[in-house]
């Protein structure tokens, strides 16, 4: 069972259509990319999702029952456009927000306590949040999205804002959660963050959903059959089998070439046909990063 | 449900432990009461220590006989010429000259003063004179003294209401008067600060960006409806406090001044006019008060606060959840206010003059003007089936802003930076879901 998924969701404001015909599929206990430019439609995707906003048409079903009301405590939302009450005290807070999520005051109380101890913040809870810093308040933040343990999480970019330090706590707490039997959504257009925490990604791009799947498969269909080779002298290989991209010089005669091998050509036969003509230093292919794939994909949409 | 309910709890507390409110809560109560024991103060000191003026005559008519209610008149042996200068050297506050004159036609009655003269000295002065020379034409035509005091007469009216069931009720005008131009403004005020508050504290929510965490949890109309009942709840638990301090406080300062101010110095100062009569008419005054209807005023200011609030605090909610900050929301507040500046200059146009005029009873039935308009007309008594339709058309007129404002409030919570115009906030109301 997924932890969730969406049919078809199509969303169309007065003058643009911000979803369309959008499906995807989020395996439990993964953390799921959801990737796109800005205006994509991931933000009007998720406000769907934490039923913020109703989708005009499409499916939505989360742990395999139709989205309703009472999945409100099964989601926790950490919005991009994120906020708390100025005036109200950081335990008071967390508790009206645990409270609206669904929980009872005595247990809202238990939680919150438990995680301000968790994040060593014991003497803020009678601290207003406008006496707070940025980066404390961003934990208090945090603690608000996850306290009622949802079982989904929704972070929109998550790290904007936070900082390196923070970052970094906050990137430990999602996989402890995931490790915990959390699935996390993770919306973003910052690819760097996705290529070390994402399992599973989806590419939205002018409303439309054009690549998921999990990271490895993602890769390896955008594999380029492409390697980069460090070698002495310059050479020269059959136009046949291989296309040359690239070539730099690095120093007095040491070279970076990238190479694509055309055909179904083996890297074992380039290195073979390498050695024949150059003195090979390093070899390694060229594995596209998530953010190459992600702008070619998008950048090739723009030139249909 | 519940979420609401969290909700109403949450703002009705944020406001409450507030010290803004718990200062105003206590001195406003405090003000209206020490203003009007200022006035009342100020006001029998100035009667207790106020002289009459004196003024000289010269009266070469031999008709004038002076009346000495308002002024010490004294009578200057002399001709004119010399009672001016000798006016001069004097610190008395008039020297009226009265030449000889026809009875048909008096002509050259003159007042010097050193100050320009109040037109209430000239008008009394004049009053006399007018009197005095009545009384000798009549005396011409052959009239005896005795007659002529028996004319004499002081009426004060009495106004007696007559109500639908046929009793008749004691009441002064001036004093309804009075009544309904302070609820009138009252609400004018409250409606206004309050809605205010609303829109202030949605506008807060949008810009500290904690709406969309909250939208996650509940419905954005829940949070617009628990912001607003919340508020309301507030509201009512200042007005409560309110009523009780007033009406404790205002009744130690009256029976303060009562007792300061007992028959007998009240009859004194009244002089040589009648004083049983005089005395009747501050009892007329007290029993006038006493017999406006206090709870009736006040459970329908509570209505119609309410209710006001409702309507014009939707209102003021949408404009708050459509704006990123207050300067912005300025621009739309004005087609907001304009119905209330119209209930409001109505009251002292039409609705105090004549509460029962065809314009007054339209305006406190259109629910828009109804709160400012019927506070206005509650004290002179308004038929059953007036009330009664401007109530139902106020709980109407409500739950239509309210409805209105909910779609708009929905969509511009979410909404950061976009330039705003009524054309998008119509576009806002009929998008769907």
């Amino acid at each position: 069972m997924e932890a969730l998924t969406t049919s078809n969701v199509t969303k169309r404001y007065t003058n643009h259509l911000a979803l369309d015909q959008v499906s995807i599929s989020i395996p439990q206990q993964t953390i799921f990319g959801l990737l796109g430019p800005n205006g994509a439609g991931k933000t009007t995707l998720i406000r769907i999702i934490n039923q913020i906003i109703n989708a005009d048409s499409g499916d939505i079903f989360i742990f395999g029952e139709p989205l309703q009301e009472k999945h409100i405590g099964t989601i926790g939302y950490l919005p991009e456009e994120r906020g708390l009450y100025k005036k109200l005290k950081v335990g008071e807070q967390l508790i009206y927000l645990a409270q609206l999520k669904g929980l009872s005051k005595k247990v809202a109380t238990e939680k919150c306590k438990a995680w301000i101890r968790k994040f060593e913040i014991t003497e803020w809870w009678n601290k207003k949040v406008e006496d707070l810093s940025k980066g404390m308040a961003q934990k208090v933040q945090f603690i608000s999205t996850v306290m009622h343990e949802p079982k989904l999480i929704i972070l929109d970019e998550p790290f904007s804002g936070f900082d390196p330090v923070n970052a970094q706590l906050i990137t430990q707490e999602i996989l402890e959660l995931k490790a915990k039997g959390c699935t996390i959504i993770f919306s973003t257009h910052r690819m760097e963050t996705v290529e070390d925490l994402c399992d599973h990604i989806a590419l939205l791009d002018k409303s439309k959903k054009i690549l998921e799947g999990s990271k490895k498969q993602v890769k390896e269909t955008y594999r380029s059959n492409t390697y980069w080779v460090e070698h002495k002298g310059s050479f020269d290989l059959p136009k046949t089998k291989y296309e040359l991209l690239e070539q730099q010089n690095l120093e007095d005669s040491f070279f970076k070439s990238a190479v694509r091998v055309i055909d179904d050509t083996s890297p074992n036969q380039l290195i073979r046909d390498l050695t024949l003509v150059t003195e090979v230093h390093s070899f390694f292919e060229k594995i596209p990063t998530m953010s190459e794939i992600f702008i070619s994909l998008v950048k090739g949409g723009k030139n249909e | 449900m519940n979420k609401i309910l969290l909700i109403i709890q949450r703002e009705f507390l944020n406001r409450v432990q507030k010290k803004s409110f718990l200062i105003a809560t206590i001195l406003l109560p405090l003000i209206f009461p020490a203003i009007m024991a200022v006035l009342v103060f100020v006001a029998v000191e100035q009667k207790k220590n106020a002289t009459k003026e004196v003024v000289y005559y010269v009266d070469e008519s031999g008709f004038f006989v002076p009346d000495t209610t308002q002024f010490f008149f004294r009578k200057f042996e002399g001709d004119v010429n010399t009672a001016k200068i000798a006016f001069q050297y004097d610190d008395s506050y008039g020297l009226l000259y009265i030449p000889a004159f026809k009875l048909s036609d008096p002509k050259g009655i003159a007042l010097y003063t050193k100050v320009n003269p109040g037109p209430n000295e000239v008008g009394e002065l004049e009053r006399i004179l007018e009197n005095r020379i009545k009384e000798l034409k009549m005396q011409r035509l052959n009239i005896d003294q005795k007659l002529l005091d028996s004319l004499r007469t002081n009426v004060s009216i009495l106004n007696v209401n007559l109500s639908e069931g046929g009793q008749e009720k004691n009441s002064d005008s001036r004093v309804l008067f009075g009544v309904g131009m302070t609820c009138g403004i009252l609400m004018y005020m409250f409606i206004f600060i309050y809605g205010a508050q609303i829109m202030q504290g949605i506008i807060e929510e949008k810009t500290s960006k904690v709406v969309e965490v909250i939208v996650s949890s509940v419905k954005p109309f829940q949070l617009m409806m628990g912001k607003i009942i919340g508020l309301a709840s507030v509201g009512l638990l200042q007005f409560l406090i309110w009523i009780v301090l007033i009406t404790t406080l205002t009744s130690i300062v009256l029976g303060f001044f009562c007792l300061e101010m007992p028959q007998q110095q009240m009859m004194n100062e009244m002089g040589q006019q009648n004083p049983a009569m005089q005395n009747e008419g501050a009892m007329e005054f007290l029993k006038m008060m006493g017999q406006i209807p206090f709870g009736y005023v006040i459970f329908n200011f509570l209505f119609y606060f309410l209710g006001g609030y409702l309507l014009y605090g939707a209102l003021f909610a949408a404009v708050g959840s459509a704006v990123d900050s207050p300067a912005e929301a300025q621009q739309f507040m004005f087609p907001i206010t304009i119905p209330m500046l119209i209930a409001y200059f109505g009251l002292f146009t039409f609705i105090l003059e004549d509460p029962h005029g065809s314009i007054s009873i339209w305006l406190s039935i259109i629910p828009f003007t109804a709160p400012i308009a019927m506070m206005g007309r509650i004290a002179f008594g308004v038929p059953d089936w007036q009330l009664a339709l401007s109530m139902i058309s106020l709980i109407a007129g409500f739950i239509l802003t309210t409805w209105v404002a909910g779609r708009i409030y929905r969509v511009g919570i979410l909404m950061h930076g976009t330039k705003i115009n009524y054309k998008v906030m119509a576009k806002w109301f009929m998008m769907k879901g």
